[in-house]
């Protein structure tokens, strides 16, 4: 089993650990000197992370690609706003909404996974995208005959997360250090990080975990080895669903309005590109991925309009553009010249050269 | 009935354009097993090509006639759609070939996401008008003179799509290179000790599969007179299905999917509103009968979910009946 911690130089090892800790600790505050936007970038990076990993279950683990995976965050941010917002005048505290949510999202996930998992892998990956969107358009069109969802509109005004008076969206100092929304958010969203790190990695290690690995090699030796393949094809699916669920809850919260905009099929393949460029079935590298493809575009943002501007006096190209360029050139040349991802999993790093080698059957 | 047979003209021209983009997916599929997820952006390109060099010969005052222009739209996109057909079988597909499948599928997302960015830095964000050249003229379908009606384009459209149908069907089942593709899908490597170029093949399905797209880029420009640079991502998504709901791989299955499908979706479009009219229910309960006599229209489900249909078509197909309806059984085929 590989602990979280590498053995060979414990002394080194843990120190490395008490300097990332202290780094992600001060972090926000070495943010805020730069500007408040980077912290909520920070945040919402932090919430692609909870995401690829939700969706690493799914890919990476058991093999199966979900293109619609932002379906669950939608279920999951809809849940929230539907229970802690004046839409309904319903004022769920959190702890009671995001258990709800996660749950909602894995119901969900079986929904889909019960007709389409006898498919094959391709085909899944069309109709779970198909399923992404039809649940998009339900959002946008639940307004009628009864208002569920208020459509395009989206719903505003939802409740952040509370703690009997402590409130995650406002500003207060605590020993005289003036901590911002979004630097509590910030810390909590850590805290969850670090919970379903945790999980993961015992997941991919555990019974179910090697269950899931073995699905992904061989579907028939899998099965021929005792493994129910539907159930834990259908575990993969409803535990990938309910980390989305919960991501989407929080986002729900930090954002204080969702819309049906902010769960395009654009969004699910962002996360499908953070899962592949970090390296499929890898922890740390989906981690890496879906930083590096929060960040590097939103550096971009910063850089590419003032340097078009210096250079041609407007602005030619729309970063957001550039964003989703990076995104398409990400995928074609991960797949093309290192298809295992930037830190790719042992097993699936043979896996693709044997392919590759030809060996594999085709 | 008038209603039934105005959406039943709709459906059939629409069916028809899915029936052409569903023709290349089957191609592809038939022949290396594996789903051009950037063919639909192929249909986006021909419509936008087609749109430039339409808009840039009816303004450019040299008085061409209306159907001379379209033609040289078309004859213009289908070169250009061939290109990135080519384009994409190089780059996704060909390196990949050995691959574990999702691989290909991943690069063609991410080759599909290029070329809608590349279009939208061409060609803009917004929606653009697509020149409407030819005048259209409509004519009833019955005696009736608010009944039905079908338009020009419409006829165009279907006949249009007949042809070309009948074109590949030729090629496939009549031409030596429809032997050596028809070979190919059966063994890769029997074909290629056969003595057949089993690249030039697979290249070769690819680019027709595209000039076929190009020319339902055309038509679906011309048809609503609009052309976006994200118009090619559900009309691809659609046409899948309906390759799917024929047989995926099978020719004629595509065909039949593809007009079964603009049908369904029309007619489900049309009649949904009616069918899920919930003031049937206005002797059950007080509260529903009070908002019906307000708004006798209330539904459920309105015309604004014609997406849907195509999605539940293709789940239902794919869980009941994985073949599809001309197809053989594809579904655990490893």
């Amino acid at each position: 089993m590989r602990a979280l911690i590498p053995t060979k130089h414990p002394l080194a090892a843990k120190a490395g650990v008490v300097l990332i800790a202290l780094a992600l600790a001060v972090l926000p505050f070495a943010l805020t000197g730069i500007g408040t936007a980077w912290v909520r970038i920070t945040n919402l990076a932090i919430l692609y992370v909870l995401l690829s990993l939700g969706l690493n279950i799914v890919v990476g683990f058991a093999g199966l690609l979900d293109l619609g995976y932002i379906a669950f965050y939608a279920v999951g941010a809809y849940t929230y706003a539907l229970l802690a917002s004046p839409h309904f005048g319903l004022h769920l505290p959190f702890w009671v909404i995001i258990p709800i949510g996660s749950l909602v999202a894995c119901m969900f996930g079986v929904l889909l996974g019960t007709p389409t998992l006898k498919l094959r892998g391709d085909y899944l990956a069309i109709v779970t995208l198909g399923f992404g969107e039809i649940i998009r358009i339900f959002l946008n069109n639940l307004s009628q005959p009864v208002n569920i969802t208020n459509g395009a509109q989206g719903i505003a005004g939802i409740d952040p997360f509370r703690f009997g008076s402590f409130d995650f969206a406002t500003t207060s100092a605590i020993d005289g250090v003036t901590i911002t929304g979004p630097i509590k958010y910030y810390y909590l969203l850590l805290a969850v990080l670090l919970v379903v790190i945790v999980v993961n990695l015992r997941l991919q290690n555990s019974r179910i975990g090697r269950a899931w690995e073995a699905i992904r090699e061989d579907e028939i030796a899998a099965r021929a080895m005792g493994i129910n393949t539907r159930n834990m094809k259908l575990l993969a699916f409803a535990m990938g669903a309910s980390f989305g669920g919960i991501a989407g809850g929080m986002f729900s919260a930090i954002q204080q309005f969702i819309s049906p905009e902010s769960f395009v099929l654009v969004e699910s393949i962002n996360i499908v590109a953070m899962v592949v460029l970090g390296g499929m079935g890898n922890i740390w590298g989906v981690i890496l991925g879906a930083l590096l493809l929060s960040f590097v575009p939103e550096v971009l943002r910063y850089t590419v309009g003032p340097t078009q501007q210096a250079l041609f006096g407007r602005m030619l190209i729309d970063p957001e553009v550039i964003r989703m360029l990076l995104f398409g050139v990400t995928l074609v040349a991960m797949m093309l010249f290192r298809p295992a991802g930037l830190l790719p999993s042992a097993l699936r790093k043979r896996e693709l050269e044997t392919a590759r080698n030809g060996t594999a059957a085709p | 009935m008038d209603i039934f047979l105005q959406q039943l003209v709709n459906g059939l021209t629409l069916g028809s354009v899915y029936a052409i983009v569903a023709l290349g997916y089957t191609m592809v599929y038939g022949i290396i097993q594996l789903i051009n997820f950037a063919h639909g952006e192929v249909v986006m390109i021909g419509a936008m090509v087609s749109l430039s060099v339409i808009n840039a010969l009816a303004g450019s005052g040299l008085g061409l006639p209306p159907l001379a222009i379209l033609l040289a739209g078309a004859l213009v996109a289908i070169p250009a759609c061939m290109g990135v057909g080519y384009a994409l079988e190089r780059v996704a597909y060909r390196p990949l070939r050995s691959a574990p499948r999702l691989a290909p599928l991943i690069t063609a997302i991410g080759l599909s996401i290029i070329l809608q960015h590349l279009a939208l830095i061409v060609w803009s964000r917004n929606p653009l008008s697509y020149p409407q050249v030819v005048e259209v003229v409509s004519y009833h379908v019955t005696h009736n003179p608010d009944g039905a009606r079908i338009t020009n384009v419409q006829i165009a459209i279907i006949g249009t799509s007949i042809a070309m149908m009948a074109g590949l069907t030729g090629l496939i089942y009549r031409t030596k290179l429809g032997i050596a593709m028809r070979a190919t899908s059966q063994s890769q490597q029997i074909a290629g000790l056969m003595g057949i170029d089993v690249n030039r093949v697979i290249a070769l399905t690819f680019v027709i599969g595209a000039g076929l797209a190009s020319m339902a880029g055309v038509m679906v420009g011309t048809y609503y007179g609009i052309a976006q640079y994200q118009m090619g991502f559900l009309l691809g998504l659609k046409a899948f299905s309906a390759a799917v709901l024929g047989g995926i791989g099978n020719i004629a299955g595509a065909m039949l999917g593809g007009l079964l499908l603009g049908v369904i979706e029309a007619l489900g479009a049309g009649y949904v509103g009616d069918l899920t009219n919930l003031c049937q229910l206005s002797g059950w309960s007080t509260a529903i009968a009070q908002r019906c006599a307000g708004d006798p229209n209330l539904s459920l489900f309105g015309s604004n979910y014609q997406d849907v249909f195509a999605f539940f078509v293709l789940i239902a197909v794919l869980v009941f009946r994985p073949s599809g309806l001309l197809g053989e059984r594809v579904s655990d085929r490893a």
